[in-house]
């Protein structure tokens, strides 16, 4: 089933869920959002993509297998946990840098971790979802 | 040294990522797989070395203080448990190298395990009622796909029981958190203990109690709750079923076990006439239900049932004797239960089936094969000098002593069906001809990886028989883990600082 | 407040119970989603309905009322959980509908009557 109507609106939505979704994970320290939203909102944009133009090129598109997300994403998180251990203080401790941006607010590890979440929730919404529309 | 907590969860956390991320070249996966297993296995047992000499070991992540963050706890049971789990976790691992067929291994075999293994040594490493609750869907979540890898029939039908269930017990544990926290306002265990201490016992948190049972009674399969054990056990690979066998349901006999000695003391109290009943019966449907079966893996699945009513005897006589007999028989099961499994996966390579009509003689081909399935038998049947024998003295004992006669009874009783159900299954597999029908000892795969097939599973055979001979030292162990758990002051002081 | 969520989770649960026990397996799963449902909005209602403010944050006046955080906290992590479980369920739904072609449990009986 292809309709022109849905591809040629999702060349437009897709970028604009995607930046949405960046936006969502960086908000996500004090204002609602964070990483499982964001990667939810990432995987809805390749999902409407995958409904209107199937899910080979969908997979073209996302360019890695999601279980590489996964893997990427699950040590991107582990990594943020353990880099308080160094310092001295307990697993998944945050820690803060000085400096701040002016959109995200100050850099640290928890947002690192919310990236890793943000590519778990990602690769693993991607998979069920290639793996059903899949015949 | 509080970073020994941690590695068991962590080791396979991170072998799952690299896992994933090796996806494509399946000998660097395999190499990453063993390599993370044997860190796990050594940094679990590392922590029961050092939480038996040195006491409990708390740490906080995040560096919330005790009664906000998620506390990780490692008194001498959730050691223990820990060490027993890794080492029969990486016997699995070894043996499914060469014992899990290609498609499954390349399908996600090993990110799958080592998932499985972080939930389980989450689940016992936690000091937090909700924090255990996501450890058990980390350990379902995995557990499920793993039981259903591969797409056979029959392990599909089996993993939509499975799933079913678990998923039902899994919303009942969380209704009863969510009891628990509105009338206590807390969910650390500690902390949790020392109010429900206080609270009135008669009131809703025992309303939870009563939940909490019957979410953990599905998940350790004890009667009436065990339907969904034996329609899925048997389906998956050996080494799946294996540390499905091995680990799962124990791991719903340790949230048990924690809940009814810290929680909930069982002390004379209606819970602990119902858990002495549900043990009975549990060991009596297992082993009669076992009877009634024609397939190695069958018999062996039935036969967890009757072993968990064992486990759930003793922490229902609530003895500090009841108790340590509960973790020896933990211990010994654990290991011996893997094992039988691992054997049937190797008849399975060697002959294609685990029905006992179809199979024979495989004593005269194999005698080696035949001792390596006769050790686990007859341990799990309770033959002296093996480990078995000692588990079950020692809970009788402890039934005597308790004067709860009945129950001892069956537990003789039931333990007398154990050893028929294995004499059938050496009597049908390995010593009486082989049918006609069946061409004799084809090989259906080369024996080529059979070697590392066998070598986990000797490995834990010896482990079996080194119980059996050296029964003291596990038992001061089984002892000391006993009396930590009867003085739940231990734990409170350790997580709480103390007073 | 309280009654009328206390009155939707006995609704969701009761209908959570009845969807298992249908023999469909499409009703099946609607019936875990439902009853994982009934479970997070019982610990949401169970951990106090308060109309307050949000707990101390730095910079702000903390509020006399603040609500307890701590139940959004667990439903959101159950409903991550949820969430996964049932996406996998479904997966299994129709894996199980390809290899036996069926939808009714009872024909899936195979694993449990002995050989």
């Amino acid at each position: 089933m292809k309709s022109l109507i849905l591809i040629t609106a999702t060349r437009y939505l897709l970028p604009l869920l995607l930046m949405f979704s960046l936006f969502l994970l960086l908000r996500g320290h004090n204002e609602p959002g964070g990483g499982f939203v964001g990667g939810l909102a990432a995987a809805a944009a390749f999902a409407l993509f995958a409904i209107a133009s199937g899910v080979e090129r969908a997979r073209d598109l996302l360019g890695v297998h999601p279980r590489v997300l996964l893997g990427a994403g699950l040590l991107i998180a582990i990594s943020a946990g353990v880099m308080a251990i160094p310092v001295g203080l307990p697993f998944m401790t945050g820690l803060w840098s000085a400096i701040e941006l002016p959109a995200i607010g100050k850099l640290g590890t928890p947002l690192l971790f919310d990236v890793g979440v943000y590519l778990i929730v990602l690769g693993m919404v991607v998979t069920i979802v290639f793996e059903l529309a899949e015949d | 040294m509080k970073l020994l907590v941690l590695a068991p969860i962590l080791a396979p956390l991170i072998t799952a990522a690299l896992c994933l991320l090796a996806w494509q070249r399946m000998w660097l996966q395999r190499a990453i797989s063993l390599l993370g297993g044997v860190v796990f296995t050594c940094s679990s047992v590392a922590l029961l070395g050092y939480v038996y000499s040195y006491g409990i070991v708390v740490m906080q992540p995040g560096n919330w203080p005790a009664p906000f963050g998620i506390t990780l706890v490692a008194d001498l049971f959730s050691a223990v448990m820990a060490a027993v789990g890794s080492i029969v976790g990486l016997a699995v691992l070894i043996f499914s190298l060469t014992g899990v067929d290609q498609q499954r291994q390349q399908g996600g075999f090993h990110p799958l395990l080592h998932t499985l293994l972080l939930g389980v040594s989450g689940s016992f490493l936690t000091g937090d009622l909700f924090n255990l609750y996501v450890w058990f869907e980390v350990m379902l979540i995995s557990s499920f796909v793993l039981v259903s890898l591969g797409g056979e029939k029959a392990q599909l039908e089996g993993a939509i029981k499975y799933v079913t269930l678990n998923l039902l017990s899994s919303a009942l544990f969380l209704a009863a958190v969510g009891v628990l926290y509105s009338t206590v306002g807390t969910l650390n265990l500690a902390d949790l203990a020392v109010r429900l201490g206080d609270a009135d016992p008669s009131g809703a948190p025992s309303v939870a109690g009563r939940i909490l049972l019957i979410a953990f009674g599905i998940k350790a399969a004890v009667f009436p709750l065990f339907f969904w054990l034996p329609a899925s056990y048997h389906t998956p690979p050996a080494a799946i079923s294996a540390v499905l066998a091995g680990l799962l349901t124990k791991v719903g006999v340790y949230a048990m076990t924690r809940v009814f000695s810290l929680l909930f003391p069982l002390e004379g109290d209606s819970t602990q006439t119902l858990l002495l009943w549900t043990a009975g019966l549990t060991m009596a449907t297992g082993v009669l239900g076992a009877a009634a079966q024609n397939d190695i893996r069958r018999v062996l699945s039935f036969h967890i049932i009757s072993q968990i009513g064992y486990m759930i005897m003793g922490l229902a006589m609530y003895t500090p004797l009841a108790l340590a007999g509960m973790v020896f028989y933990l211990v010994h099961h654990i290991v011996v239960k893997t094992n039988l499994f691992l054997v049937a996966g190797i008849v399975q390579r060697l002959r294609g089936t685990c029905d006992l009509d179809r199979l024979g003689g495989l004593y005269r081909d194999k005698a080696w094969l035949a001792f390596l399935f006769l050790i686990p038998a007859f341990s799990l049947a309770g033959l002296p000098p093996l480990s078995g024998f000692w588990a079950k003295f020692i809970l009788a004992r402890a039934g005597l002593e308790a004067e709860r006669y009945l129950i001892v009874a069956v537990a003789l009783a039931v333990s007398l069906l154990t050893l028929f159900s294995m004499t059938k299954v050496w009597a049908e597999a390995f010593w009486k001809v082989p049918p006609a029908q069946d061409t004799p000892a084809t090989e259906i795969e080369g024996s080529e990886g059979l070697r590392w097939m066998v070598v986990p599973s000797a490995a834990l055979a010896s482990l079996t028989v080194a119980i059996g001979f050296a029964a003291e030292p596990l038992f001061e162990l089984a002892s000391a883990t006993a009396n930590q758990l009867l003085d739940p002051k231990q734990y409170i002081d350790a997580v709480l600082g103390g007073a | 407040m309280e009654l009328l969520l206390a009155i939707t989770v006995g609704a969701l649960y009761a209908a959570g119970f009845y969807m298992i026990l249908r023999r469909s397996l499409v009703k099946l799963i609607i019936g875990l989603a439902l009853l994982s449902h009934a479970a997070n909005l019982f610990l949401f209602t169970v951990g106090g309905l308060t109309r307050a403010g949000v707990p101390l944050l730095d910079g702000v006046e903390p509020a006399t009322t603040f609500a307890d955080p701590l139940p959004q906290a667990l439903i959101l992590t159950a409903i991550v959980i949820g969430f996964g479980v049932q996406a996998f369920a479904i997966v299994l739904l129709r894996w199980v509908y390809q290899t036996t072609g069926t939808d009714d449990v009872n024909q899936l009986q195979t694993t449990d009557i002995g050989s």
